[in-house]
């Protein structure tokens, strides 16, 4: 066990252990975003940068300063060390730097992409951004493909994170997409036309941080801030089967995975499951999914939503 | 009980003299008020043939803009329909089809948009909600009408005409600050 001090915060955690999740054991609003990192994937992070922090004490043996400041997802933590991330201001002020950077070649056509209202960058940029871009150039831009019957690919809206390699490559025997040429024509495809259709391939969905990896069952259909997230499982030979459905009044709009606070699903589901069943009778209804009541997702509901065997 | 507020008059059941009895003086100051209103200046008017002047920004039916080449501009975002807190404004969205690019300015539209205009308080918050520019209150009334049903306004109704001749201005709502904001090229969130 190691000793470790993040915002003034100690606390012990395993040999090992990254700064983030460190971070994430002790919870609130010390905890750094992360864009590219996915806690149930392996070998993620480190290249959106939007964690960065500055380690001001490097171990209780060589309390000199990290020289520069460092990706919390991919640094682990020494005994002794201190980290700094919202008490200091040159992390801030990084970061501000890092979502404008993100930004660049983002469309900003939240009013269309379905990913609105539960968008990591989203809430980052409202968290972190200016207001204006001085980005005066013109953004890459690339026509919108059908990745397989059921996903959707806005390359436009991509930001490298490599979530969607890593679930190909994790999840499926098979990965059939992956990140095409360099720097800043690099782009998510598929080898020629290829379609993306394992079982798990749904995944992607979840694991994307913007709306470049879409629904096509539930393209357009609402905006999920409309939508009853709601927690239901069925029995299934493939996965979990432990779901958020989204409703609206009795009818099951899309099925994703249960996401929890950092945005991260807990389990993994199938494309049946996701993507097939989307009749109430094949899910068992466990009740309502609790929503941050920050999150725009929570706004409009005050109606109480009972169970079905509840009176 | 005794009174709160001490203004509620106290009724006497007494006995009117012969001077009340008669009523006259009573008609002829009642008279001599309504004669006085005759030659005043009368602050009704005829309401269908004259209207009163209302404000650059009075807040009537809405209307849903198009843009400069006569596509519609609202993407059914939903944002004003959250931000109603009348909750009167439905929509559904759909994507648009190759070849209908002159219709709709982006790939996503709204295929129904609904505004129960019996539920709408006039509020205006749609339209500060709005990111494209799309729906803007104006000056024009909503009618009466005999059936709660042709309240609601689809868009049929709310839609400005593609001729532009007959377009609605609605440059007066906007402030100096958000017209000196639009011309700035690099805070422009609309292409």
């Amino acid at each position: 066990m190691v000793k470790v001090t993040i915002d003034n915060i100690s606390i012990e955690v395993e040999d090992g252990t990254m700064i983030l999740e460190a971070a994430r054991k002790i919870g609130g609003k010390i905890v750094p975003p992360a864009m590219c990192y996915y806690s149930k994937l392996k070998k993620t992070g480190g290249k959106c940068r939007t964690c960065l922090v500055k380690v001001a004490e490097s171990s209780s043996r060589d309390p000199r300063p990290m020289p520069k400041l460092v990706a919390s997802c991919s640094t682990p933590v020494q005994d002794g060390m201190v980290v700094q991330n919202i008490t200091s201001k040159e992390v801030l002020d990084a970061r501000k730097a890092i979502v404008e950077f993100l930004l660049i070649n983002h469309p900003l056509d939240c009013p269309v992409c379905d990913q609105a209202g539960e968008c990591d960058l989203q809430d980052l940029s409202f968290l972190h951004g200016v207001m204006a871009t001085r980005y005066e150039e013109g953004r890459r831009e690339y026509p919108a493909i059908d990745i397989g019957s059921y996903i959707k690919l806005h390359m436009n809206r991509c930001i490298h994170c490599y979530r969607c390699v890593f679930v190909a490559d994790q999840l499926t025997d098979q990965r059939v997409h992956g990140m095409f040429y360099r720097s800043d024509s690099m782009e998510i495809s598929t080898y020629i036309q290829n379609v993306v259709d394992n079982d798990f391939s749904g995944n992607v969905i979840d694991a994307c941080p913007v709306g470049a990896l879409t629904d096509r069952t539930f393209r357009f259909k609402s905006r999920v801030w409309f939508l009853k997230p709601i927690d239901a499982h069925r029995e299934c030979n493939k996965c979990c089967g432990k779901v958020t459905a989204w409703m609206f009044g009795n009818e099951i709009y899309r099925i994703t995975g249960r996401k929890d606070q950092w945005g991260e699903v807990e389990e993994f589901i199938c494309n049946e499951c996701r993507f097939e069943r989307k009749e109430i009778k094949d899910w068992f209804i466990e009740g309502p999914r609790k929503i941050k009541r920050q999150s725009v997702i929570s706004a409009n509901k005050y109606e109480k939503l009972l169970k079905p065997n509840q009176k | 009980m005794e009174s709160l507020s001490n203004r509620s008059k106290v009724v006497s059941n007494r006995k009117m003299n012969l001077w009340e009895k008669i009523y006259l003086p009573a008609v002829i100051i009642g008279l001599s008020v309504t004669i006085k209103h005759l030659f005043k200046k009368k602050v009704t008017i005829r309401f269908p043939e004259e209207t009163r002047k209302f404000s650059d920004i009075y807040r009537g039916k809405h209307v849903l803009k198009r843009d400069d080449e006569g596509r519609e501009r609202c993407t059914a975002c939903g944002l004003c329909a959250i931000a109603c807190p009348a909750e009167a404004i439905i929509m559904v969205a759909a994507e648009r089809k190759p070849g209908e690019e002159n219709l709709y300015r982006e790939e996503k539209y709204a295929a129904i948009y609904e505004i129960d205009m019996i539920r709408c308080i006039f509020c205006g918050l749609c339209e500060e909600a709005c990111p494209k520019e799309a729906i803007f209150l104006t000056k024009e009334l909503v009618p009466s009408e005999y059936e709660r049903e042709r309240f609601k306004y689809g868009k049929d109704i709310l839609l400005e005409p593609v001729d532009p001749g007959k377009r609605i201005d609605i440059s007066k709502r906007q402030t100096k600050e958000v017209l000196e904001f639009k011309k700035d090229k690099s805070k422009r969130h609309n292409k």
